[in-house]
């Protein structure tokens, strides 16, 4: 074969190309080379594949469903933290803000849930087994136990449109019930980041270390910014600086996620969730400064707009996160690049 | 190794809390033995009732199944390589045509699986679409271009891990082990969460697209339990597929891997045989003529859940600073 024409050359409309690769295509060989954030380079991604076929499945979740739960869920595990707070500490129109909204995120994310799954009558099925090897088991139960404490304090704060005997009963158990939301909220807040990082996903799989609280840092500015958007500024004060705590945490996580996952980490600075996961983080700085200004000078204005940043903040991230999954799944690049990586390296160790 | 059942090896059946079970089942393919002729395919969906899932062209090879998926249980992968078959003369010089692979074929490929890398839910196995213009120059076929050829075949299904991850992170116990030590949906129990899906480290386990639920190789568990073989290895001509104890396939497929290489076939290699590896080793193994990712196969899977216990700790500290965060937010804040 030596001194032939290369058998691979081909002429097509737009002009002359060269080297066809052989049937076992070297895949991505020709793929640019791309900082990230952390600094590191993607190293040549040389790799084989089956006709550059996915070798694992992405996820079949819906993102309107999946990524709106990840996101709702820290909405109502951090709102109801914060009602729990407000109850405590006597602040009534931060305490009615919270369990609004606590109760109304965990209404939603059980509502997305149950569409998820094609037929409602099947979620009854995630209560046969309490199992501790799936996140999404235990998921099931935190919210199953979550749901019916927010709900009877959200229903306290509309006792007048009970009927009195009710609304007096409700009244006893809103407190206990109320602050005894606040052992599971937490859990319900960063079980998530488990949920996706137990999962063959690269991206996800890979950041199982820092996705707990990152979501639940996210979770936190999600659910601050949002109270403290629909409370008066007076009793806002909590909720601006839980939501400030949270979106500067997730800030603070996002390059130690970058570090942790090196070249892996691709997906999420390219395409849609690069573009997502970039408006989250302008969202963060926006929410902050509002927010931070609004402490000094309380404002309604700068709430509703500082709190709204972050809670857009949270959501990005979330959908980020969600679509940098499936696109770490669909393209066998990151399945096969790092597992090949792993096993050069054990080779050389053995050697 | 660890003390828990989440990873290193392992005797599934007996694990599960079979008290006294058969011996473990599995599969040996033997890949050097494939003909390509599918009879597996079909016998598996005749067996099982599997749908159909779509009668497209690929336009890729004689691979017109394009992967696992919830409809198709055994998947006939075809690769061809421009080199020999170990010492095998294939008389190439004489032969009047020149590859069969040409750069043209390449693109319509890669143009018919897209963006999405052919990684299309629902058993949608990404049909190629003729670009357009198929009438293009073609390549010249001369006596310089011709070069050496080889067929990979191989018949791809469901590994029964020791450690399944589908089955650790089912949410509802669908999944389950049997006592042959082979993983099962029961699909009256399935509810459709998808949870599985991305949890396969091999990608197998698939949603059907009009039920929600998710369907896969059951190793032929009917057949299994009164004494039968699997329809697939049943219907292999060339043994390609054999059925058996695991122990005793190992053994086999050992012999049947220095025989090749005395051939002088030394790219012949064993994938999933090995009980050290990231899944405990698999159910149903492989002996393949090239790195696994050729045919499709993850080169070094681990099962995702062997992270699971870090995963928990993380979540539980996690949570334990959103509640002290959420709740020193109060003692920050001034009246």
């Amino acid at each position: 074969m030596s001194g032939a024409p290369d058998p691979g050359s081909e002429v097509r409309r737009d002009g002359l190309h060269r080297t066809a690769p052989g049937r076992e295509a070297r895949i991505g060989a020709r793929g640019g080379r791309r900082a990230g954030r952390g600094g590191e380079v993607v190293p040549p991604a040389e790799f084989r594949s089956y006709y550059g076929r996915a070798v694992i499945k992405p996820p079949v979740w819906k993102a309107h469903n999946i990524a709106s739960y990840l996101f709702l869920g820290g909405v109502a595990g951090g709102a109801a933290v914060l009602a729990a707070g407000a109850d405590l500490t006597g602040r009534p129109d931060l305490r009615r803000a919270a369990r609004l909204v606590s109760a109304g995120a965990t209404g939603l994310s059980l509502t997305v849930l149950v569409a998820d799954l094609g037929r409602p009558g099947r979620f009854v099925h995630m209560l046969r087994v309490v199992k501790p090897t799936s996140p999404m088991s235990i998921g099931a139960w935190l919210l199953s136990g979550l749901s019916p404490l927010v709900a009877v304090a959200a229903l306290d704060e509309a006792s007048g449109l009970l009927p009195r005997r009710w609304a007096g009963l409700v009244g006893r158990v809103a407190r206990p019930g109320g602050l005894a939301a606040t052992a599971i909220a937490p859990a319900v807040t960063t079980y998530t980041g488990a949920l996706i990082a137990d999962t063959a996903v690269p991206v996800w799989h890979g950041a199982y270390r820092e996705l707990p609280y990152l979501f639940g840092a996210s979770a936190l500015a999600a659910a601050g910014g949002l109270v403290a958007a629909v409370t008066p500024p007076g009793q806002a004060a909590p909720a601006r600086i839980a939501g400030v705590a949270g979106s500067v945490a997730a800030q603070v996580l996002d390059p130690a996620v970058h570090r942790r996952l090196g070249a892996a980490a691709e997906p999420l600075t390219r395409g849609r969730p690069g573009r997502l996961l970039s408006a989250s983080r302008w969202c963060s700085r926006v929410g902050i400064a509002l927010l931070a200004a609004s402490s000094l000078r309380p404002s309604r204005v700068l709430d509703v707009a500082g709190g709204l940043a972050l809670t857009a903040e949270s959501a990005l991230t979330k959908f980020g996160w969600f679509y940098a999954g499936i696109d770490s799944a669909a393209d066998p690049k990151y399945t096969v690049v790092p597992q090949r990586d792993r096993l050069t390296d054990t080779a050389d160790a053995t050697r | 190794m660890t003390d828990n059942l989440l990873e290193g090896r392992g005797d599934p059946a007996p694990d599960s809390g079979y008290p006294q079970p058969p011996p473990r089942m599995g599969f040996f393919t033997d890949t050097s033995v494939c003909i390509g002729c599918k009879a597996c395919e079909v016998a598996c969906k005749e067996w099982n009732s599997v749908p159909e899932d779509g009668l497209s062209l690929l336009g890729m090879s004689y691979d017109n199944t394009g992967m696992l998926g919830a409809d198709t249980w055994r998947h006939v992968a075809f690769i061809e390589q421009d080199r020999p078959l170990g010492r095998q003369n294939n008389a190439v010089a004489l032969m009047p045509a020149g590859p069969s692979s040409t750069g043209r074929n390449q693109e319509v490929v890669a143009a018919g699986l897209g963006e999405r890398h052919g990684a299309q839910l629902g058993t949608d196995t990404g049909a190629v679409r003729p670009g357009p213009d198929p009438g293009g120059p073609t390549q010249p076929v001369t006596a310089d271009g011709r070069t050496e050829l080889r067929w990979l075949m191989a018949s791809d299904v469901c590994k029964h891990c020791t450690h399944a991850a589908c089955l650790d992170v089912c949410p509802t116990g669908s999944l389950f082990r049997t006592e042959f030590g082979t993983v099962v949906v029961q699909e009256d129990i399935c509810n459709g969460c998808g949870y599985c899906v991305p949890a396969c480290p091999y990608g197998v386990i698939d949603q059907r697209k009009d039920d929600g639920r998710v369907w896969k190789c059951t190793l032929c568990y009917d057949r299994l339990t009164v004494g039968q073989e699997p329809a697939c290895a049943k219907a292999c001509p060339t043994e390609s597929i054999q059925f058996g104890p695991l122990d005793e396939l190992r053994e086999r497929a050992a012999h049947r891997v220095e025989q090749l290489h005395g051939a002088g076939v030394t790219e012949a290699r064993l994938y999933g045989d090995d009980p050290d590896d990231g899944v405990g080793g698999t159910g149903a193994f492989f002996l393949l003529l090239d790195e696994p990712e050729v045919y499709g196969f993850p080169p070094d899977p681990v099962v995702t859940t062997r992270d699971l216990p870090a995963m928990w700790r993380h979540t539980a500290l996690a949570a334990l600073g959103v509640a002290v965060a959420g709740l020193a937010a109060f003692a920050g804040a001034r009246r």
